[in-house]
């Protein structure tokens, strides 16, 4: 098997919500329940599913920007050449070892400072992790922008992000994510406030530059065609669990899951000649398959990297 | 049968930078029944074309030119009260986000019969909450939904309600403005299929805007392809699919990611649509057309929308494309 990069098992990521301002009663939300999954080291794992179902909770646990609250994530240290679990790193160490996961989120009208210009925000988290001095700080950051495809980068440097359209904001957010050479970023939804014209030049420019420089994504996206361009391999989470994981294209081909299934029929098809049917929710299969592994445990192996849940989501699909 | 015809519409919003000119020259008609698509990106003035159609647009738009008639009758420039006969029992809307513009302290049911009670002032209560259960239906709700606060809904059922409330009086025209864009995929599905069966149980025409060429291709029988304020293509939406000749319409359909057919590569597009403030009368997109012959770089050629084949225009500029 090819090395692992990141290795998260049965995250969990529970949340107390109180029912009222002095209320004792705590009820426990759980966003994340349970979910495991390998990222192999350049490779991008798509995580799709309909809103409310955990993604943005398992990415924010993931970038370690929310605690989770059960499992282990753990990380290949190219430094001993070992996985590590992230619980074991602690003030510099973890410090340090964040350099490696950086996120790009889903609006980059809001994830810009609007009163900073492009150059400091960019060189940000250069200072912040206090990485060379100021004259190798301001080169990175011109390389950068060349890198994101924002030329000549003395035109962006001094602008602000009001002067940018939403592709060339996204390119900054980019191009700030990448300035930390990380070795994992996590995507949440990067491309979906973007225009169909400039979505493509921001997946292509993801692409190049996952090849390029050699960065694992997790791609959370809601849109199975993107997911189908972008992602060697996707999870279908629904209610907090992953319901289903294989190859891209095994999974668009042979889908197995009821949840899966109706996902994929739901999506429109670009072509007026094509007749697309909604699939009708039916349980036959994923039973039988339950029946036939009676010892399979939380996941089953249909074939080849292609796993299927097994547990109980009749009344709730 | 014609149930509306567009006649070179022109629209403009005064703005301290000047007059940005969202829609230029627009003309299509939409027969009865039928369902017509209108695509583009943001800001190419689709939306502003729909709030013509009422007459809804903002206070600073204003319709410089062109005809609305809608049944035999030029819509523009009736006055208030004129145009409150048309809006709703003639041509309704469901807007973009609609379902988060329900009053949240009134209930679902008094909030459509509150707009009842506007054009059948002689109904009953009791006819018109029969008619809201007959919609409800139709649009897969609940009756019980009658009396339900906004918040107690999910985003689909409060869309679904939205779209009983067009519903509600009677109109010939629907016109859906993304109805679906900030719902989930399986939850657009089923709204989708509403507003199909909608159209067929009630003989509807309906005008369906969106940016999604895939829901397009989907909803419609004819469809617009719009840039920059105008129509650069329209079309029998499956000859517009087969046979694109607008290098902007082909742009958009290599740009649109798929689930089904081998995996291709997607094509981008350089530039920004742009501004719409003095334009000239020439083809806006020749400066982000991937291939412009020396015609549309000398920028020589009026912007026309001219017939190519039956049921198929393409603007003068690219008649010759590819």
């Amino acid at each position: 098997m090819e090395n692992t990069l990141i290795e998260v098992k049965n995250l969990e990521k529970y949340f107390e919500v109180s029912s009222g301002l002095f209320s004792r009663n705590k009820a426990i939300v759980k966003a994340v329940d349970g979910i495991s999954f390998n990222i192999p080291f350049g490779s991008s794992l798509g995580l799709v599913g309909q809103s409310g179902c955990g993604k943005t909770t398992t990415a924010r646990a993931l970038s370690l920007l929310d605690p989770k609250t059960g499992g282990d994530i753990n990380f290949y240290n190219t430094e001993t050449s070992s996985m590590q679990s992230i619980d074991e790193l602690e003030g510099e160490e973890l410090k340090k070892f964040r350099r490696n996961i950086q996120m790009i989120f889903q609006d980059p009208y809001e994830s810009l400072n609007p009163r900073w210009n492009i150059k400091d925000i960019i060189l940000e988290p250069l200072n912040i992790h206090n990485i060379g001095d100021l004259k190798d700080r301001e080169e990175a950051v011109y390389e950068i922008l060349k890198t994101v495809g924002l030329t000549p980068p003395e035109n962006y440097m001094p602008r602000y992000p009001h002067e940018l359209s939403g592709g060339q904001r996204q390119r900054v957010s980019i191009a700030r994510t990448l300035i930390m050479k990380p070795k994992f970023v996590v995507c949440d939804e990067p491309t979906s406030m973007l225009d169909v014209s400039i979505r493509i030049s921001i997946m292509d420019l993801m692409l190049n530059l996952a090849k390029d420089l050699e960065v694992s994504y997790l791609y959370i996206t809601h849109d199975l065609a993107v997911a189908r361009y972008m992602c060697d391999r996707i999870a279908v989470m629904f209610n907090g669990k992953i319901v289903e994981i294989a190859e891209t294209e095994d999974l668009l081909n042979n889908p197995i899951h009821p949840y899966t299934k109706r996902l994929i029929s739901s999506i429109p098809i670009p072509d007026p000649s094509h007749k697309r049917e909604t699939y009708e929710v039916n349980f036959q299969e994923l039973d039988s398959l339950i029946a036939d592994n009676p010892n399979s445990g939380e996941m089953i192996e249909v074939s080849s990297n292609h796993f299927v849940a097994t547990h109980d989501v009749k009344g709730i699909l | 049968m014609n149930i509306l015809e567009v006649k070179d519409l022109d629209m403009s919003y005064r703005t301290i930078d000047g007059e940005v000119e969202a829609v230029k020259k627009v003309s299509f008609t939409v027969k009865e029944g039928e369902s017509f698509g209108i695509v583009g990106e943001s800001g190419c003035g689709k939306t502003s074309v729909a709030m013509s159609l009422l007459q809804l647009q903002a206070d600073n738009g204003k319709i410089t030119n062109g005809e609305i008639i809608f049944n035999g009758k030029n819509i523009v420039g009736l006055n208030e009260a004129e145009l409150r006969e048309v809006r709703w029992s003639g041509i309704s809307i469901v807007f973009q986000g609609a379902m988060n513009s329900w009053n949240p302290v009134v209930k679902i049911g008094e909030q459509i019969r509150e707009a009842m009670r506007e054009h059948y002032p002689d109904k009953t209560k009791d006819e018109n909450t029969k008619k809201i259960i007959e919609l409800f239906d139709i649009v897969g709700l609940e009756s019980s939904i009658i009396d339900r606060f906004p918040h107690e809904l999910s985003g689909g059922m409060k869309q679904r309600a939205v779209i009983a409330l067009a519903l509600s009086c009677d109109p010939k025209l629907i016109i859906a403005d993304e109805p679906t864009t900030a719902l989930d995929v399986v939850i657009q599905d089923q709204i989708l299929k509403e507003i199909r069966k909608v159209q067929d149980v009630l003989g509807l025409s309906l005008i369906y805007i969106s940016h999604d060429i895939a829901v397009i291709a989907e909803m419609t029988d004819n469809m617009a392809v719009m840039y920059a304020g105008s129509i650069v293509e329209m079309g029998k939406t499956s000859k517009v699919f087969s046979d694109p000749k607008h290098a902007y319409t082909r742009m958009l359909l290599e740009s649109t990611p798929s689930i089904v057919g081998p995996k291709k590569k997607l094509r981008s597009l350089d530039g920004e649509p742009p501004s719409l403030i003095n334009t000239d009368p020439y083809c806006l997109f020749s400066y982000r057309c991937p291939n412009p012959d020396d015609n549309c770089q000398n920028r020589k050629i009026e912007m026309k929308l001219t017939k190519i084949d039956t049921d198929h225009y393409v603007d003068k500029c690219c008649v010759n494309c590819g």
